[in-house]
Parts: structure tokens; sequence; C-alpha cells
């Protein structure tokens, strides 16, 4: 059976469909990820070099700078974000980023809440998070 | 939980004081209901982060805020921008971003934020009362303003922070309530030598040890006799909140929440406690550090967060007179600029191959040379977490001595034992 969860819904926004990419270890946005292409630049970051941008992101955690919000929020100008965010615990800092994109009038993905623990069965595969936060893999 | 706005904020959040502040309000609910806030609280003052550049997006934001006649209602400084104001160095940020940031930075002023430019305000005179509460950006100025000061505020990201500002509201949430403000854990630094503690690296070096540990929990150090200063405390702050979530840290004996530990722990069990050893004190040492042994250093950068004006006594001193072989980038705000040109201290520092830089910082915009795979020499354990990403300068850290020495060899020369 193909695994499905459904996830809790932090910011509603559209429909994202993408390879996931399940981060092994809690990122800065700040300083972590390049706010021009989305691409995950902390040397000391397990998956340094990969690119967030277009993937269904699966965040375990976030560390650091309080500017996560705008580079989030520049990734969703610039068409760099990731299609979906699946998150362990709401990140209110992260989050303000979409929350504000919204409030420019610019389309975001949609960011939901889901346990860790559930994240490594969609690593790697084609998935959908739907407006209602169901999660699933194509 | 859902929130309440009150019948002052109800008229806001509908546009009766302007678009502007209908936003604003707007955002900061939005806020509360994703933290499950139940209410709104009054807050004294604001830092704002949210005027750095980081692409245009910021801009617009800031300026639709303007455009829709917003104005802070409570004291707001400003963190780094991008650009250096002052004209003290030159950022190579060329042209649509220069303009761009430059409009951001005149939205923020127009905004009735005051000029400060610095990630230090709490040396700049902005230092609210203990036990009041406000709204602050930037990680290292949060700790320090909630650890050292005894004001309360969380970590207020970019956009949050005018938003509240502007409101003059924040959400009653974390750590505004005194019940999440006792600490839960001990870090206990007194199996550390005595002269390690003594020495400048301790605090940094702890500091991102204590990030890396204690992630968002609020933890009490223990073991450290006497108070270290406010440079030692703003050192620790930024190291630890660049390794961890940390906005909130104590020391007993020292900070004004932590009279001693069992007062930091309210007068309950620690959920653990972390014997640093001196082999953790020189792994986290070590790990600051990414460049593998080079022979030569590109350039050093101090000031994360800003020099005051008793570093750069240290630095003066240490440097005495030296005519520099590597640049180093010292980093400040104008609060210290304008008592540095008082008795032209900086046209010395400057003819001796030091790189002024103020209003701004080598890690948020380009100002270092263009050298990838170029080595940055450091004492800041922030610009040792963040020059490797932000710069693509491998670091090389150590004490200011070492990095005066190292800036005058042009080479690494480390003087002082490690712990």
């Amino acid at each position: 059976m193909k695994p499905a969860a459904q996830g809790e819904i932090l910011v509603p926004g559209a429909t994202g469909e993408g390879e996931a990419l399940v981060l092994t270890a809690p990122i800065s946005f700040w300083g972590g990820v390049d706010p021009k292409s989305g691409r995950i630049a902390d040397v000391r970051h397990p998956q340094c070099g990969e690119t967030i941008s277009g993937n269904v992101l699966f965040l375990p955690g976030t560390i650091g700078s309080s500017s996560a919000s705008a580079v989030l929020m520049e990734l969703v100008h610039n068409g760099h974000a990731p299609v979906a965010l699946v998150l362990h615990e709401p990140d209110a800092i992260l989050l303000l980023g979409l929350i504000v994109a919204r409030e420019m009038g610019w389309q975001t993905p949609v960011a939901v809440r889901l346990e860790s623990a559930r994240f490594p069965a969609f690593d790697g595969r084609e998935v959908v998070v739907a407006t209602d936060g169901s999660i699933s893999i194509r | 939980m859902t929130l309440a706005l009150s019948a002052e904020e109800r008229p806001i959040a509908d546009g009766e004081h302007g678009a502007g502040a209908a936003m604003a309000m707007r955002i900061v609910a939005e806020s509360a209901r994703l933290l499950g806030a139940p209410r709104l609280i009054p807050i004294a003052s604001a830092h704002i982060d949210g005027a750095l550049y980081h692409g245009d997006s910021g801009t617009l934001f800031a300026e639709k805020l303007v455009e829709g006649g917003a104005r802070v209602a409570v004291r707001a400084t400003l963190n780094v921008g991008a650009l250096d104001l002052m004209g003290c160095s030159r950022v190579r940020l060329e042209e649509p971003e220069r303009g761009m940031a430059r409009r951001m930075m005149e939205a923020y002023r127009r905004l009735g934020c005051e000029q400060s430019w610095t990630c230090a305000p709490y040396q700049a005179g902005h230092r609210p009362a203990f036990g009041s509460d406000v709204a602050w950006g930037e990680s290292n100025a949060v700790v320090f303003c909630n650890s050292v000061l005894g004001a309360r505020t969380n970590r207020y990201g970019d956009f949050l922070d005018i938003a509240c500002a502007i409101t003059g509201r924040a959400p009653d949430y974390g750590l505004h309530r005194p019940e999440n403000r006792i600490a839960t854990l001990v870090f206990d630094v007194s199996a550390l030598p005595a002269e390690f503690m003594a020495s400048e690296i301790a605090w940094p070096v702890l500091g991102s040890l204590y990030g890396r540990e204690v992630g968002n929990t609020v933890g009490v150090v223990a073991g450290v006799q006497g108070h270290p200063g406010d440079d030692a405390l703003k050192a620790f702050g930024a190291a630890a909140a660049s390794t961890g979530a940390v906005g909130l840290f104590h020391i007993a004996g020292v900070t004004p929440e932590a009279p001693d530990v069992k007062t930091a722990l309210g007068f309950g069990l620690p959920q653990a406690t972390i014997c640093v050893t001196p082999d953790m004190a020189a792994d986290a040492q070590a790990r600051l550090s990414t460049a593998e042994a080079p022979d030569a250093i590109d350039a050093v950068a101090i000031g994360s967060p800003h020099l005051s004006l008793a570093e750069f006594d240290a630095l003066e001193s240490l440097v005495a007179g030296r005519r520099l072989t590597v640049p180093i980038h010292a980093c400040t705000g104008r609060h210290v600029l304008s008592k540095l040109e008082r008795n032209g201290r900086r046209q010395a520092l400057e003819a001796l191959g030091v790189v002024i830089v103020a209003d701004t910082c080598v890690v948020v915009t380009p100002i270092l040379a263009d050298r990838p795979g170029g080595v940055l020499m450091t004492n800041s354990g922030k610009f040792a977490q963040y020059a490797p990403g932000n710069t693509g300068y491998s670091v090389l850290y150590g004490s200011l001595a070492d990095c005066v020495e190292s800036a005058v060899a042009g080479r690494p020369v480390f003087s002082e034992a490690l712990a």
C-alpha cells in the first residue's frame, strides 16, 4: 500500500506536487538556503548542494536566524520555493514568510504539520500535498 | 484556542487607521493564531531585523506599508541593512539590487524607525526595562534582551517585527509568559579550567556548544565565577543563537532572573544536566573552523555582533601601530563610529589596514573580496557559523589576539594553548 497521511494545515495554499526532499537535519533558512535559487548552502548540513526549489520539503526542525521568513518569502516571489512544506513543528518565524506573501497577493505553497517519524516513507517519492492537508504518493 | 482581538484592536484590523496598519494587525493576528496565543499584549519597543535586503520581496512589502500610511507606534531601532550608508566600506552590491536595498532602508525610515543600523542595539542606548514586553528581531539581540536585560521578547522574524511595532502589540505567547522563562536544563561549566574560562574565546566557544546542546530549551549555566561583562555575554548569546534556536539563557549569579541555579529552575528539578568537559569545549572550538590547516589567510572579520568601543580599544592595543598584511574587517554601528571619529582613531586604524564596516557586516552583504575558497579568520562564533554559507570563504577560528597576529603575518598564528 502506498503511504499516505493527513497533515494539519498550518498556512493554507495551493496544492503542491513534486519530489519529496526529507531533510535529515534541522536547517537555518537564512545562511542555510540561497534565497536566489533555493539551493542548500550550509556546508555543515548533510544535504548541502541539494535544492529545495520545486520539491515537497519535509522539515524535521529549523534553527538560527530570525530572517528565515524573508528567505522563504523571497523564494515564493522569485518562483524558487518548495511546492509544499511539511513541518514536524509549526515554526512561526519561517511560516510568517508565507503569511506575508499571501498579504502581498502572491500564490503560496501549502504548509502542513506531520510527525517527523512519518517522513521517511515519503523520501524521494513523487508526493502530492492537497489543499485539505492530505499527503499522498502519486 | 482562538484569538480574541480587543475592542481597540478590531477597528485597526478593519482598516480604520489605514490600510498599512490593517495589514500589520492582520499579520500579528495571523501569527498569534499560528502560535496558539489567546490574545495580543501591548509592547514597549521593537528592534527591526526586516530592513536587510534579501531580495525584492522585502522592499515591496515595506513600501506597501508606507503606501498604506503606516507608522511605528513604539520606539523601533533598526538592525543592520545591506549597505554601508556611512561610506566606510565598499559594498559590492550592484544595480538593480543596490537600488532596491536603498529603497528598503528608506521605506523603514519613513515608517518612523530609528536609523541605528546595528545588531547590538543594547549597546547603542536601547535597553528596555527589566520585565517589560517588547518585540525584537535579530537572534543575538533577542537573546541578549531576554537574558541579560530581563525584558521579554520572542524571536520575532522579519515582517512580524515591523508589524508589531506598527500595531504596538505582540502575541501573548512563549517568553512573554513568566512560566516559560524558567530553566529546565543545567549547563555546568565548573569542570573547565579557570584559565580557559578567563580567555576571550571561552564565551563564543561555549555559546556555540550551548546552542547545539540545548536547541530551544531554556537553560541555566552553572559554575561561572564573577560577571564576565556585556561583551562576553554578547558573544555567548550570539554564538548560541546561531547554532540553536536559543531565545533565553540564564547564568547563575550573573543574569537578572538567575540569582542562583535554584531560582532559575523555578525551585524545580532540571530535566537534564550537561556537565561540560574540557574535551567538549575543545571539540566545540575545533568545530568553529572549517578550513583545514591553511598556510595563509585572506582576511580577518570581527564584530558579529557589532563591536563595542571597548572592543575597539582591545583591537587598537593588539595591533599596536603595526601594518596589516591582510585586512581586518571591523564591523560596528554608527553609535561607535561617531566616537571613533572624534579623535582620529578611525583614520589611524584605517591607515594600518583595518577596514571599518558600519551599518552592516561582512556576512549579510558582499564586502569581502570575491575569492571562492578564500580563508577568513574570525573570533566570532556567529561569523564562524554563517561565513561559509554566506561568503564562500572557509573559516579559521581564533582569539582576537590570534586574529591580529595572523593579519599582521598574513598566515595563521596561534599563540594561546587550545582548551
